[in-house]
């Protein structure tokens, strides 16, 4: 089926619809009925062929969104399915290859169900409409004595039906709806439901290919070797032991492709992986460590954002005075909240497999989370025509951000160039982990201000460290605050209603790699803000639940979320002794997560016994993914907060593998309880939203167990 | 060079190859078999783990020629398939537990030895036994649950025994 959407253009009508557009294709296979399609074009005015249906009755639908964990092979289809009226058991899926006319095809951003609500539902609703429309015409009745229902449109109070397969054609002719109606929410067949996942059983008996796991008749295996320290230099090598290990093909150089600019790194190529990954260890590789082996540490990181934090960030935002409001105030506060570079870390490496063929064309089978960017980084990389790409979007076991920056592909790319020959690489766990790019590091310098009657009056929040944006297109100007966290720091975005508000950032620059990472910024400043309101609160003495209250008091949304949080915590009924609750909230990718964190002092050090989270992302396609994204959340948050971060010494990346790079284990598994907020605004994010207010809850119940206010992550729970 | 004689999932793969090479990657490139993992190569996560006549172990951490052909090697093919499930993975579907599902071949292998050993196993017990394992998705809650729930199934199917 893959094949057939390549060829659609035969027959194309495009309605004009400013904004929407549904193009329906019909193409002939070479065979007289041939296949036929109903396509639909999204929002953006870009032509989005989701729904395919052969005259033998199949549906295929495509999602255009890879899936690493986040459920989009069971999200996309059923917001399609939903409306085409058909058995999510009944139709093939297939991933979108990175081509315009599916639109962006980037898993990020918590994206996917709030990027595709509506547009895939609309793909959806007009061929069945279409579908409809056919029928009646062929049974000589008007549309509304019809309805569709599991692929068959049927003619009510009589015995009568036709499948898709038998109207693909006739609808194919027909004008496209320009409005097509949507379901009442009320008649959800999927969406807002419990379904379980088509694709479970995959995953549970060793059948899910990842794309580690891809095969090509005739593939080569390559294990790289990256400079060790951060723009380091090849000078020499020695593979004479390396070319001894049976089974090596070739040792030959390749492009390391970073932010901070490429290097060089040396591959083995050989019949298998482990040949390959043996002899690269026995490679005798001289590096020029370059100037960065002197001043790339993340100490002087680290201090250099602590000098930063004394002075005046770019403003961003400002209500008021802020300075001269905190000056002439005798009730405030200040402190500053430090979070550490952290490694994406899925437990599959990062991996690509490639093949430039002699006629000029390329296959790329990779486990990327946006192939259309994988498609232009490929042809740019070659200096081909984006035509002459293929790229086949392979399950991710796990990504989290890292494998949406693709050099890994890159590589595959130029290794199976030189070899004439398909080539996977898989780097091995140490050079995933040793090269990164990482979270970055960041500090938010908090200040605060009490006003009359106790009332939380201005909040300062100054943001410093390395931008993302800036490392890696260099695009901010020395004089701009950084859009990114700008916007998740804004006062449209926390709602928190203070008289006087000021946001600023201060820009640290480093060459340690940086990336996005689950949540991103939201990651980094969440645990400076909600520690800090927090703090605030206390000084106030006030209820941190009760001063949240009134800084929300202008969102009624936000006090739902609040107000679900006291009704289920009261619910858990009454702490047992010893322990106690810290609380935090974050509004990220549109949605508010609230989150509480039950702790205790047991003979080991402190223990995480429960962690209650709070989701507001209006409508869903399925309860379970939420609460199964928002568990991940829970636990890469609290490894976030409570595990060693990634540092930097004399230019090297001090970590290697998961001995000394750690997440949480089953035993420190809390228990977890996690709510919808049931409500039928439109879908916010799902995947990354759940993460922030984990850590800040973690310390705020560290200071109302100790009384200790801890503002450096990591923490160490044997210790405090 | 040797010649390898490996018995997986009752079935007998001949082929050459180093003796030093991890079971890990016999099973994935040569057998063919790729449910089982790489995460780490140091025995930190729990990818691989297959189980040798019985017993769960980290396959690369054992080198191919150290196996001989009366053992038996059982990976996650070898539980059950799609249409054939084991009552674990069973389990794991009614918990809906993986997320991206990379890890769960190794979960799984983990948890049907572990209740091999202990057909009805606590909360301590599944934590001490399962903590090699690793999951970045963050599924240990849903693991637990689903060992509990395999455990309740184990009286009457008698999946110890698998």
């Amino acid at each position: 089926m893959m094949k057939n959407v390549n060829t659609r253009r035969d027959f194309i009508k495009l309605s004009s619809l400013g904004g929407l557009g549904l193009v329906l294709g019909v193409n002939q296979l070479g065979h007289a009925a041939g296949v036929k399609k109903l396509t639909v074009a999204a929002a953006e005015l870009e032509i989005n062929p989701f729904v395919i249906i052969g005259t033998d009755g199949i549906v295929t639908l495509v999602n255009s969104r890879p899936d690493m964990g986040q459920g989009s092979t069971q999200a996309v289809p059923s917001l399609i399915a939903e409306e085409l009226e058909i058995d999510l058991k009944d139709i093939n899926l297939i991933q979108s290859d990175g081509r315009r006319k599916y639109g962006s095809q980037q898993s990020g951003g918590s994206s996917t169900v709030r990027g595709l609500w509506t547009n895939l539902r609309k793909a959806g609703a007009s061929a069945k409409e279409m579908l409809i429309e056919a029928a009646a015409n062929q049974w000589g009745v008007s549309t509304d004595q019809c309805y569709a229902e599991n692929g068959k449109v049927i003619l009510k109070g009589q015995n009568k039906s036709l499948g898709y397969g038998e109207l693909a054609e006739a609808a194919s002719k027909l004008p496209v709806p320009e409005n097509p109606k949507l379901k009442d929410p009320a008649d959800f067949r999927y969406l807002m439901k419990f379904n379980k996942r088509l694709d479970v059983p995959d995953r549970v008996t060793g059948k899910a290919v990842f794309g580690i796991d891809v095969e090509v008749p005739g593939m080569l295996y390559a294990s790289v070797i990256h400079p060790p320290s951060v723009q380091g230099k090849l000078i020499s090598f020695d593979d004479s032991a390396a070319r001894k290990v049976i089974g090596v093909k070739e040792v030959l150089k390749t492009k390391s492709y970073y932010p901070g600019g490429d290097t060089e790194a040396l591959a083995v190529v050989a019949d298998n992986y482990w040949s390959a990954q043996k002899a690269a260890k026995l490679l005798d590789i001289k590096w020029d460590d370059g100037d960065l082996k002197k001043t790339l540490n993340t100490d002087k990181y680290v201090s250099d954002m602590y000098e930063a934090a004394k002075g005046e960030g770019i403003n961003s935002e400002e209500d008021g005075d802020f300075n001269a409001f905190y000056a002439a105030s005798e009730n405030k506060l200040e402190g500053i909240y430090e979070t550490p570079f952290l490694s994406h870390s899925a437990i599959e490496p990062v991996n690509a497999t490639a093949h430039v063929k002699e006629d000029g064309t390329v296959d790329v089978w990779a486990p990327i989370q946006g192939p259309d960017g994988a498609l232009s980084e490929t042809a740019g990389l070659l200096g081909i025509s984006p035509d002459k790409v293929k790229i086949h979007p392979q399950l991710l076991g796990g990504s989290f951000g890292r494998k949406a920056f693709m050099n890994f592909m890159k590589e595959a790319v130029d290794l199976s160039r030189q070899m004439k020959a398909p080539v996977k690489v898989i780097w091995s766990r140490e050079e995933d982990m040793s090269q990164g790019p990482y979270r970055p590091a960041m500090l938010s310098k908090m200040q605060g201000v009490i006003g009359r009657g106790n009332s939380l009056a201005a909040l300062s929040h100054h943001a410093v460290g390395e931008s993302i944006m800036g490392q890696h297109w260099g695009g901010l100007m020395p004089y701009q605050a950084d859009g990114w966290i700008g916007g998740e720091l804004s006062k449209d975005n926390h709602k928190y209603n203070f008289p006087v508000h000021k946001l600023t950032y201060s820009r640290v620059k480093t060459q340690i790699p940086i990336l996005w990472w689950r949540s991103v910024y939201a990651s980094n400043f969440g645990w400076g803000q909600e520690c800090f309101i927090d703090e605030m609160a206390h000084k106030a003495g006030k209820d941190p639940i009760a001063a949240r209250k009134e800084l929300l008091k202008n969102s009624p949304r936000d006090l739902k979320v609040i107000a679900k949080l006291e009704e289920v915590l009261e619910k858990q009924g009454a702490l047992p002794d010893g322990h106690v609750r810290g609380i935090a909230m974050f509004r990220s990718f549109e949605t508010m997560s609230a989150a509480a964190v039950q702790l205790t002092k047991t003979d080991e050090g402190l223990k995480v016994v429960k962690v209650t989270s709070i989701v507001d992302c209006g409508m869903h396609v399925n309860p379970d993914h939420v609460k199964a994204q928002t568990e991940g959340n829970i636990v890469m948050g609290l490894s976030a907060a409570v595990k060693g971060g990634i540092t930097f010494s004399n230019g090297k990346c001090d970590q290697q593998n998961f001995h000394n790079y750690q997440f949480m284990r089953f035993a420190e598994m809390p228990e977890v309880d996690i709510h919808i907020v049931e409500n039928m605004e439109h879908p916010g994010g799902v995947g990354e939203p759940g993460l922030p207010p984990i850590a800040p809850a973690l310390g705020n119940a560290i200071f109302n167990l100790t009384g200790k206010r801890l503002r450096k992550l990591p923490i160490d729970l044997a210790s405090v | 060079m040797a010649k390898i004689n490996l018995n997986v999932n009752n079935q007998t793969y001949k082929f050459e190859a180093e003796e030093d090479m991890p079971l890990l990657w016999a099973i994935r490139d040569f057998v063919g078999l790729k449910g089982t993992k790489y995460g780490c190569g140091i025995a930190q996560c729990g990818a691989c783990t297959v189980h040798l006549d019985g017993v769960a172990i980290r396959s690369c951490q054992m080198p191919v020629g150290n196996i001989s052909k009366k053992q038996k090697i059982t990976t996650v093919e070898g539980l059950g398939t799609p249409e054939t499930l084991s009552a674990v993975q069973e389990a794991w579907i009614e918990e809906q537990v993986p997320q991206c599902g990379y890890c769960q071949s190794g979960q799984i292998m983990s948890a049907v030895a572990l209740l091999k050993d202990n057909p009805s196993p606590t909360d301590e017990d599944i934590d001490a036994y399962m903590n090699g394992n690793l999951c970045r998705c963050g599924t240990y809650d849903r693991i637990r649950k689903a060992i509990h729930r395999a455990a309740g199934e184990s009286a009457k199917d008698d999946i110890g025994k698998r």
